[in-house]
C-alpha cells in the first residue's frame, strides 16, 4: 500500500469551547486530486488550514509522509512547507499591490530569479488566468471571479507540489466554475502536483477528483473515489450531497450521475422485460486542443450550449441526461426505440447548426483569436444504441459509445468560421 | 486530620467570599494580561528588529522612510513653527516682567530640544501615521493577507513589521530636528519680528547655553519614543483578530484607537523616566 503523503489521526480541534474538528482521520496521497466535501461551517477550511500549519491541532496527529509532523525539525518542516501553496477562500490578495504584483510577490521574495524570468512566469500564469488587461489594477478594481483567478494563479506561480485551493470556485458563474476546474485538472496532469480541494461543485468536482473526503457532524465519514460515494449508504448522502447537487443544474440544465441512475432505474422497473429503450452518447472531441487554442472557458461554452439543447429535444420527450465525465453526455429515452431515437438525433443535429452554435466566435475573447495560430476545430459526436428492460444500461452506454460518430464539425481561425 | 468543616461548607465558604475577591481577581487578571502583552511585544520587538538586517530590506524600509518620515514633514514643520511662535510670545511677556527678555532665545531652543520637539513629534507622528500602520496591518491581518504571507513562507514580521519599525527609528530624530529648527525660527518670528527683540541677542543666547548634550538627550528620546509608537502601533494592528472585545473591522477600529492611546501615554510616561536618567 502506498504510503499516505498527509494522515489525520484523531486530529480535534476546538475554538473557545466549540468543537470543529472531532477525531478527524484521513489519508492524502501523493500525485492525486483529493476534495473536500461537506455543508458550509462544517470545517473544511479548518481542515485545510491544518495542513498548511496556519492552525495546529488541539490533539491528535498529523503526519507528512509517514512522519509526525511534531518530530520533524524546524527546517524539515520548513522544507516541506515550501512545497506547498494555498489559494484562500477569501482570496486574500494584497490590496496595496496590483495583479501583477500580488502574482509576482513570492517569487520576488522567495527566489533568486531575475526580473526577466520572474516577469516571464508572472506573464504566463496571468495569460493562463486571462488577466493580461487587469494587470495593473488592484483587487478592489475587479470584480468577484477575476480576484479568485489572480488568486489561483498567484498559488500556482511557484510551481508548488502540493496545492490547497479553499473553494476555488466560489462567486464564479456556471461556465467560469467549470473553466477554472478543468484548468485545475489539467495543471495537475501536466505538472503532476497533488491537489486538495475544499469545493461545493457536485457533481462537477467528481471529474476531476481521485478520491473523494466527506466531512460531517465534524468527523471525516467517507474516504474513496467519487465512484465508492455515489454507493455510500449514510445520512450524508441524502442531506448534503442531494442539497448540494441542485446547484448543478446551473450549468448544464441536466441530472446529476446519480439523480440519473435512480430514475432509470425507476424507469426500467416499470417496462416490461422485451420493451425497448434507448441510449444516445454525445461527446465533445478533442477538449485539449480546443482548451491550448481558446482556453477552457470555450470548451465549457461548448458543452453548456450541447447540454442546452440535448434537454431541448430528448427531455421532452422524457429523456433523462446526465454530464457523465468532463466531455461526454449521455441521454436515455426510456420509450423510444432506435428509430424514432435517430429522427430526434436528427432534429437535434438540425437545431444546433442552426441556432446552438451561430455566435460560436463569441465564446471567446477577441484576444485570444487575434492570438491564435492556425485553426481550431470543434467535433460533436454521438453513437445510438438500443437495449430491453433486461438489458443493464451500462452495457447500452458501452454499445452507444462503439457506434459514435461525428454529427456536426466547426472549424475556427483567425478569418472565421467555417460549419 | 477532621477539620469539622464538609465539602460543602468549604464551598459555601467560597461562594459567600467571592464578591470580596472579586475587585482583586479583576485587577490580577489585567494586570497578569498587562504583563503578558508587555513580554510579547518586547519579542516582537526583538524579532522585528533582528530581521531589518536579512536580505531585501532596503526598499521596504525606504518606502516605510517615505510614509512615516517626509509624508509627515508638512504637519510637523507647521506644528513646529506656531509651538515655537508661542513659545517665544509667552516667555517674552513672562520675562519681561523680570527685565531678562534676552533669555527668550535659550527657553525657547531648550524647551524645544530638550522636551518638545521629541514629544511633539512622536504624538504627532502617532496621530498620522501610527494610526494609519495599525489600521493597514490590522486590515490585512483580519482579511488573512498576513496568513497569506506564511504560506507563501514570506516571514510577516519581516515583509510587514521589521521595514516600519526601521523606519519609525530612523525618521523619528531626524523629524524632531526639523521641529527644533523651525521652532526656533517661529521663536524668532514672534520674539524679534513681532515684539522686537534684538535678534543678535537672541541667536546669540542660544549658540552660548545650548550644548552637545541637550541634543544628543533629545534624539536619544525620540529613538525611544520611535521604538514605543512602532512597537506599539504594529502590535495592535498585528494582534487585531486576538482582541477579546470586538471582531473584524471592529477589533481594527478599537485597535487603531488603543494603539493611539497606549503610544501617546507611553511616550509621556518614558519621558520622565528617560529624563531623569539622562538628568
Amino acid at each position: 500500500m502506498t504510503e499516505p503523503l498527509i494522515e489525520f489521526k484523531d486530529v480535534t480541534k476546538s475554538f473557545d469551547g466549540n468543537v470543529v474538528l472531532d477525531g478527524i482521520n484521513l489519508k492524502i496521497y501523493e500525485g492525486e486530486v483529493t476534495t473536500i466535501i461537506g455543508l458550509s461551517g462544517a470545517g473544511k477550511s479548518v481542515l485545510l488550514k491544518h495542513i498548511i500549519g496556519l492552525l495546529t491541532a488541539d490533539s491528535g496527529t498529523i503526519y507528512y509522509r509517514g512522519t509526525p509532523v511534531s518530530q520533524m525539525t524546524r527546517q524539515e518542516i520548513k522544507d516541506a512547507l515550501a512545497k506547498m501553496s494555498y489559494m484562500f477562500q477569501s482570496n486574500a490578495l494584497f490590496d496595496s499591490l496590483t495583479v501583477y504584483e500580488n502574482i509576482a510577490l513570492p517569487l520576488q521574495e522567495k527566489t533568486n530569479l531575475g526580473k526577466d524570468e520572474i516577469h516571464r512566469k508572472v506573464m504566463a500564469r496571468i495569460e493562463q488566468a486571462e488577466l493580461a488587461a487587469e494587470i495593473d489594477k488592484f483587487p478592489s478594481e475587479l470584480s468577484g471571479g477575476m480576484q479568485k483567478r489572480a488568486a489561483l494563479a498567484r498559488a500556482l506561480v511557484t510551481d508548488p507540489q502540493i496545492v490547497l485551493f479553499d473553494e476555488p470556485t466560489t462567486g464564479q458563474d456556471p461556465v467560469r466554475k467549470n473553466a477554472i476546474l478543468g484548468m485545475i485538472a489539467q495543471y495537475q496532469r501536466k505538472f503532476g502536483f497533488t491537489a486538495i480541494l475544499v469545493s461545493h461543485e457536485i457533481p462537477d468536482v467528481y471529474f476531476i477528483s481521485n478520491r473523494v473526503l466527506a466531512l460531517y457532524d465534524k468527523k471525516i465519514v467517507f474516504q474513496g473515489t467519487p465512484e465508492e460515494l455515489e454507493n455510500f449508504d449514510h445520512p450524508f448522502n441524502d442531506e448534503v450531497i442531494s442539497s448540494l447537487e441542485a446547484f448543478q443544474k446551473e450549468l448544464t440544465g441536466l441530472y446529476s450521475l446519480r439523480q440519473f441512475k435512480m430514475l432509470n432505474s425507476a424507469q426500467l422497473k416499470r417496462k416490461k422485460s422485451h420493451e425497448p429503450y434507448s441510449i444516445v452518447v454525445f461527446t465533445l472531441e478533442d477538449v485539449n486542443s480546443i482548451t491550448a487554442h481558446l482556453g477552457h472557458d470555450a470548451v465549457h461554452e461548448a458543452i453548456r450550449r450541447m447540454c442546452l439543447y440535448v434537454d431541448k429535444h430528448f427531455g421532452i420527450l422524457g429523456g433523462l441526461s446526465t454530464r457523465f465525465n468532463t466531455s461526454e453526455i449521455v441521454t436515455m429515452l426510456p420509450h423510444s426505440d432506435i428509430t424514432e431515437t435517430r429522427s430526434i438525433l436528427d432534429e437535434f443535429v438540425k437545431d444546433f447548426k442552426g441556432q446552438g452554435i451561430s455566435d460560436l466566435r463569441n465564446w471567446t475573447g477577441v484576444r485570444r483569436l487575434v492570438a491564435m495560430s492556425g485553426s481550431v476545430t470543434f467535433t460533436i459526436a454521438a453513437g445510438i444504441a438500443e437495449g430491453q428492460a433486461v438489458t443493464k444500461v451500462e452495457t447500452v452506454i458501452g454499445a452507444a459509445r462503439e457506434n459514435k460518430k461525428a454529427i456536426w464539425t466547426a472549424t475556427m481561425s483567425r478569418q472565421g468560421v467555417n460549419i | 486530620m477532621n477539620t469539622g468543616i464538609t465539602g460543602e461548607n468549604k464551598m459555601e465558604n467560597k461562594e459567600w467570599s467571592a464578591p470580596f475577591f472579586r475587585p482583586f481577581n479583576a485587577v490580577g487578571r489585567v494586570v497578569i494580561e498587562w504583563v503578558d502583552h508587555l513580554g510579547a511585544a518586547t519579542i516582537f520587538l526583538l524579532a522585528a528588529l533582528w530581521k531589518s538586517f536579512r536580505a531585501r530590506q532596503f526598499a521596504k524600509v525606504v518606502s516605510q522612510l517615505y510614509y512615516i518620515g517626509a509624508r509627515s514633514t508638512a504637519i510637523i514643520l507647521l506644528i513646529s513653527l506656531f509651538t515655537g511662535m508661542v513659545l517665544g510670545l509667552q516667555s517674552y511677556h513672562a520675562l519681561a516682567k523680570f527685565g531678562a527678555q534676552g533669555a527668550v532665545g535659550i527657553l525657547v531652543a531648550l524647551s524645544l530640544i530638550r522636551e518638545l520637539g521629541p514629544v511633539l513629534t512622536a504624538i504627532m507622528v502617532t496621530a498620522r501615521a501610527g494610526s494609519a500602520i495599525t489600521a493597514e496591518i490590522g486590515i490585512q491581518r483580519i482579511s488573512e493577507q498576513i496568513d497569506a504571507l506564511q504560506t507563501m513562507r514570506i516571514d510577516p514580521l519581516k515583509h510587514v513589521i521589521s521595514p516600519r519599525i526601521s523606519a519609525a527609528i530612523i525618521s523619528f530624530p531626524i523629524l524632531a530636528t526639523f521641529f527644533n529648527l523651525v521652532g526656533i525660527i517661529g521663536g524668532y518670528i514672534s520674539s524679534v519680528l513681532l515684539l522686537g527683540l534684538n535678534p543678535g541677542i537672541y541667536f546669540n543666547s542660544i549658540q552660548a547655553n545650548v550644548e552637545m548634550k541637550d541634543i544628543t538627550d533629545g534624539l536619544i528620546k525620540t529613538i525611544v519614543f520611535a521604538v514605543i509608537v512602532a512597537t506599539v502601533c504594529c502590535y495592535q494592528g498585528y494582534y487585531a483578530h486576538q482582541r477579546k472585545d470586538s471582531h473584524g473591522a471592529k477589533a481594527v477600529g478599537m485597535a487603531t484607537t488603543s494603539a493611539v492611546v497606549i503610544s501617546c501615554v507611553l511616550i509621556l510616561v518614558a519621558d520622565y523616566v528617560v529624563t531623569s536618567f539622562l538628568m
